[in-house]
């Protein structure tokens, strides 16, 4: 189908952006990469009067590495998240999620800021932005603010955004190299919205793990941190072992839906499977 | 609801369209419709097909998930941009003609598109990478092996 009519702008900084869009904010939607809105728009399930294309926008892309944070704009693509040179656990966790965004010509387009705002419970950077505590700011003629991932994913398609405020960054924490990092998911065809997604960051110091988060994709209406997967690795001694416990734990601990896509026991299963496969510690012996 | 059109200057195969349209016309609308360049096909009009792909600057993108407006300033090339004249085929669509890499052609342009763009950047890519790069678009009819087998017998003529 085709899209329904609307009015078209087009700022070229962000303050004008920010005032656009203050016009009529119920009515307007913002257009970064366009890979989730314009499917939505082209089927009429959106129907804006008003898109502000903020793709002229300077100074909302790229990912700036700091002291204890990194800083990744919004509307950085999500194949230049794929080719970051970022080092470190951080870095590798990145790339990885990213290259399981979509296809290639959607990664040329669609946008980090783009898929955290539109909040789609199994969308890869919805779940590294959950797994890291990642801080979401945003703008509007009222001033700035930023969000902590725990309040900014409320439900399905809906963030603790206002309609009038931008995303313009988000922040995750560097993490150092006593990290060990990692995402695995399983969709039916190569590039489609997983099913079930797993992601883990696990601190391990002398062998010993000192910090774990594990977040879960599919498995509820936002993205899933397991804290019983999370206590389970806490202060164990890393094995794989010690995963597959984890894995189980969360497992039990979730309350997945059943749709056409893959009933409740079969998402528990596959949390069963896909945390250790994040954490690289599937096949091995405990 | 009708509203008004807005001017919008492309680019396309080195070629420069001027055409009005309004701003919910895609490029891939616009393509066809605007400037006649019909070797651009819609498949599904969500992204999930590949047989709108074109380069926009160089790169691949779905041509159904962008407004023409906001192709303003940047270089379009289509199927028609490939061949570098009307008697000499792209070494990607000789290795299609030659490979038997399609049959009903639906998906053809986008797979033209997608690899060219694909090759030029990367010229050294092997045979998984590409197949990842070949998972982008759909076609029903030849089962892949035969576009696989395309692709890597152009990746080699263009490495030289
Ligand atoms: C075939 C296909 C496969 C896909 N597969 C996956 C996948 O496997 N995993 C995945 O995560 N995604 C997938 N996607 C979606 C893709 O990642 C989108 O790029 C992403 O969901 C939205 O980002 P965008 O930049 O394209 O945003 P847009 O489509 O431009 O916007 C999406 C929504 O967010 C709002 N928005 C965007 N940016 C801002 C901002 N800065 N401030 C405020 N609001 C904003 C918009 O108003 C809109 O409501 C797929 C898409 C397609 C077409
Ligand atoms: S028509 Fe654009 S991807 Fe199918
Ligand atoms: S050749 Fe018919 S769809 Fe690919």
């Amino acid at each position: 189908m085709k899209p329904s009519a609307f009015d078209y702008v087009r700022p070229l900084s962000l303050d004008e952006a920010m005032e656009q869009l203050a016009i009529d904010p119920f009515e307007s939607k913002v257009l970064s990469g366009g890979q989730s809105l314009i499917p939505m728009m082209n089927f009429r399930l959106a129907r804006p009067e008003r898109l502000i294309d903020i793709n002229r926008v300077p100074g909302l892309e790229g990912i700036v590495p700091g002291q204890d944070r990194v800083t990744i704009g919004a509307r950085t693509r999500h194949l230049a998240v794929q080719n970051t040179g970022l080092q470190g656990p951080l870095g590798s966790l990145l790339r990885t999620a990213a290259a399981q965004v979509g296809h290639l010509p959607i990664r040329t387009r669609g946008t980090f800021g783009g898929s955290i705002a539109h909040c789609d419970a199994a969308s890869e950077w919805c779940l590294v932005a959950r797994l890291l505590d990642a801080e979401m700011t945003v703008r509007s003629t009222r001033g700035e603010r930023t969000i902590p991932a725990a309040d900014f994913f409320q439900a399905i398609f809906t963030t603790a955004m206002e309609p009038d405020e931008i995303l313009t960054s988000i922040s995750l924490p560097a993490l150092d190299d006593h990290h060990v990092t990692g995402i695995a998911e399983f969709a039916r065809r190569a590039g489609d919205f997983a099913i079930v997604a797993a992601t883990a960051a696990v601190k391990i110091e002398d062998g010993v793990v000192t910090r774990a988060r594990v977040c879960l994709g599919g498995v509820s209406e936002v993205p899933w941190r397991s804290q019983a997967a999370e206590s389970a690795l806490l202060g164990s001694a890393w094995s794989a072992g010690a995963v597959a416990e984890a894995a189980a734990a969360a497992a039990d601990e979730v309350d997945p839906p059943s749709d056409s896509h893959g009933d409740a026991d079969y998402r528990r299963d596959l949390v069963r499977a896909l945390l250790p496969r994040a954490l690289n510690t599937a096949g091995a012996g405990s | 609801m009708t509203r008004s059109t807005v001017p919008v200057r492309l680019y396309v195969n080195g070629d420069r369209y001027d055409i009005d349209i309004e701003p919910r016309r895609t490029l891939a609308d616009a393509l066809r419709e605007d400037c006649a360049l019909t070797g651009t096909h819609l498949g599904c009009e969500h992204g999930v097909c590949g047989a709108c792909t074109v380069l926009l600057d160089g790169q691949p993108v779905r041509a159904c998930l962008m407004f023409a407006v906001q192709a303003e300033g940047a270089s379009v090339r289509t199927v028609e941009g490939l061949a570098p004249d009307e008697e000499t085929l792209h070494p990607v669509q000789k290795a299609f003609w030659e490979h038997h890499g399609l049959q009903c052609g639906f998906c053809t342009p986008g797979f033209l598109t997608l690899v060219t763009g694909y090759l030029e950047e990367h010229p050294e890519a092997q045979e998984d990478e590409l197949r990842d790069v070949l998972s982008s678009n759909l076609c029903r009819c030849t089962g892949y092996q035969n576009i696989v087998t395309a692709t890597m017998s152009a990746a080699e003529e263009m490495r030289g």
